[in-house]
């Protein structure tokens, strides 16, 4: 089993694959880097203060003034109220929320790049592994060989496990030693909140501690990996069922920038919460961000991914090893 | 002798929709085995069956003794393959196209890759990538890949498909050699006549899904031959001709030319015969005859498409 493995690793990196995805990572964290500065500057300079109270007082009078329109629909007001009361508790306890620093960076980065980012670079990873041996007809020569066609699907599964896991430590390792040259690579220890609990309309308050920001991210990363395997395996399952690569891509993201846009369109629709893209955003329970729609919680999230990743790992093995090679 | 491949009423159907129909032949030890028969008529469809492809709706497929719906890794450790085109991948070497199908067979070592790059003499470009080579060298690597795990058996669907001459001579040149040294049996599918006239010991043809007819290349060619003459005066030849007892059907074609079905070894005796009598002859054209008249024969004149 590892020389098949390293058989699917191989042909991963010599499609350059990987590199591809390396290099989107290398473009784009700079930008965001830089986003990130400029937004920082440009707060600064509005509140007239590098002063973090007074960017986040401002903040905060600013979400007050909208929540005072009536064109704001009633989702965003619950919303954004939950959001002043998390700000006003960071303010009274003297925590910075956007200490500045390589690690806040990478936290941050992390929390934006779960729901939409990552599972963009996870999709590229994983939607031509099975379609592409159809597309070019080296699936025929794979399976001629005395290896089970079980076998053969579960090298390419482990070998996709793998490569979602490095890509996961090259995004934090990136995210990392690019921030850091505008930001400092300081700021591990800085304390960040967690605990927060939604019931309801409440955010509730009493489970909240500080942990090292070290501890945080390792927590984040892994919960971004999570949901990042679970996009994996739906990309996987899909890379089976469809014989072309770009079908394959195309229906991912598709279902991947659906689930990210649902979310925002439609919160008062209940059962969405069923729907597994819905439920990437696993380090939002960890910072305390209200959750979109009622009902959903990190169990609920965890459970959701688990049991669609379950149900597509069977469809993919059933399908693939029944299927007739017609093309 | 025995039989390598054994292949016993073998049925596709996809939807209401027969594509094999019945289909029963044996490739025994050491033969090359002719599959022949239009596009359309369920060739790639019978061998995708033979090398685990696509499941039978019914019937049997034994290769060296196994059976390959009960026995898959033992009967298909038997075989090696080009299902239609040699689809290796493109952007890995010849030499890491080897290694990564070597990886999947017990027991391939760095020796029998270079044995098989000697053999199908591909040394000099081995360690260039695929997408760099014709497609006469991709086949051969296709070849290459399909002899790693020494197989009883190979099969090679359509093989000089897209081929020019020079690369379907050494290509069928290669296949003869493999088949007298290395003692392999082989089973080559072609919608070419000719193709598996030169170089099959048996043919199986197959139009509609069905086997039509199976037996040795020589006794369907068989050793008849016809035989154009052109003669004058042309009454006087017929009559000769017709009372030579190994010679049927005499056949007019034109004023001067004369179509006889008889053995080619008899042509300088029967020339001699009729200069004799004072007969003269200006031409004398053997015409073998190829499968496609008994395609044409055995279909009822329905052509091979």
């Amino acid at each position: 089993m590892a020389k098949l493995v390293y058989n699917e690793l191989l042909k991963m990196f010599r499609k350059k694959r990987f590199l591809v995805v390396v290099l989107i990572l290398a473009v784009l964290i700079p930008i965001f880097t830089y986003a990130q500065y400029i937004t920082v500057q440009t707060t600064i300079k509005q509140i007239g203060t590098s002063d973090w109270k007074a960017i986040l007082q401002q903040q905060i009078i600013d979400q007050e003034n909208r929540l005072t329109s009536s064109r704001v629909p009633d989702e965003w007001k619950k919303w954004t109220r939950l959001t002043i009361a998390q700000e006003k508790y960071y303010l009274k306890n003297n925590i910075n929320p956007t200490s500045p620093g390589a690690p806040t960076f990478v936290r941050k980065f992390v929390e934006e790049a779960v729901a939409l980012f990552i599972p963009l670079i996870v999709v590229i990873l994983a939607a031509d592994l099975v379609s592409s041996e159809y597309g070019n007809g080296t699936i025929k020569l794979l399976l001629t060989r005395p290896v089970a066609r079980w076998k053969v699907l579960l090298s390419k599964y482990l070998a996709l496990l793998l490569s979602v896991s490095l890509v996961m430590l090259i995004t934090g390792l990136l995210s990392y030693l690019i921030s850091g040259i505008i930001f400092g690579y300081k700021g591990w220890d800085l304390p960040v909140l967690t605990g927060f609990i939604q019931q309801g309309d409440q955010l509730i308050t009493t489970q909240v501690h500080l942990i090292p920001q070290w501890k945080y991210i390792i927590f984040a990363y892994g919960l971004a990996w999570f949901s990042a395997l679970a996009v994996g395996t739906i990309s996987f399952m899909v890379s089976v069922l469809v014989r072309n690569t770009a079908t394959s891509m195309g229906v991912m993201l598709a279902a991947v920038i659906s689930g990210s846009l649902l979310s925002q369109l439609a919160p008062t629709w209940q059962s969405l919460r069923y729907f597994i893209f819905i439920n990437l955003r696993l380090t939002d329970y960890l910072a305390g961000k209200p959750v979109i729609i009622s009902g959903m919680s990190l169990p609920f999230s965890l459970a959701m991914l688990s049991i669609w990743s379950l149900v597509a790992i069977v469809i993919a093995f059933v399908v693939f090893s029944k299927k007739d090679v017609l093309n | 002798m025995e039989a390598v491949l054994s292949v016993e009423h073998l049925t596709k159907k996809i939807g209401a929709r027969t594509i094999v129909d019945d289909v029963s032949f044996e490739v025994k030890a050491g033969e090359i085995f002719g599959f022949l028969g239009p596009n359309g008529a369920g060739k790639t469809t019978t061998i995708r069956m033979l090398v685990g492809l696509i499941r039978p709706t019914s019937g049997s497929i034994v290769i060296g003794g196994y059976n390959l719906q009960s026995d898959f890794l033992q009967a298909i450790k038997q075989v090696g393959c080009i299902v239609e085109n040699p689809e290796l991948y493109p952007y890995l070497t010849g030499r890491e196209n080897l290694e990564h199908f070597a990886r999947m067979i017990d027991g391939i070592d760095t020796k029998r890759i270079e044995e098989v790059v000697r053999l199908v003499e591909l040394d000099k470009r081995i360690d260039e990538t695929v997408k760099t080579y014709s497609l006469g060298m991709r086949q051969r690597l296709g070849i290459a890949q399909a002899l790693l795990g020494d197989p009883q058996l190979l099969i090679l669907d359509e093989p000089t498909n897209g081929l020019d001459p020079a690369g379907i001579r050494e290509l069928r040149a290669f296949i003869r050699r493999l088949s007298q040294e290395q003692s392999i049996s082989i089973f080559i599918s072609s919608h070419i006549l000719y193709e598996i006239q030169l170089l099959c010991d048996r043919v199986a043809i197959i139009s509609h899904g069905k086997v039509l007819k199976t037996a040795p290349v020589v006794q369907l060619v068989g050793e008849e031959s016809k035989v154009e003459w052109s003669v004058d005066p042309l009454p006087n030849a017929v009559s000769h001709l017709s009372n030579l007892p190994y010679i049927k059907n005499v056949e007019q074609l034109g004023k001067e030319r004369l179509m006889v079905h008889m053995p080619v070894e008899k042509i300088a005796e029967t020339n001699q015969l009729l200069l004799s009598s004072k007969i003269q002859v200006s031409a004398i054209r053997p015409m073998n005859q190829t499968l496609e008249d008994i395609f044409l024969e055995i279909t009822g004149g329905e052509g091979i498409g």
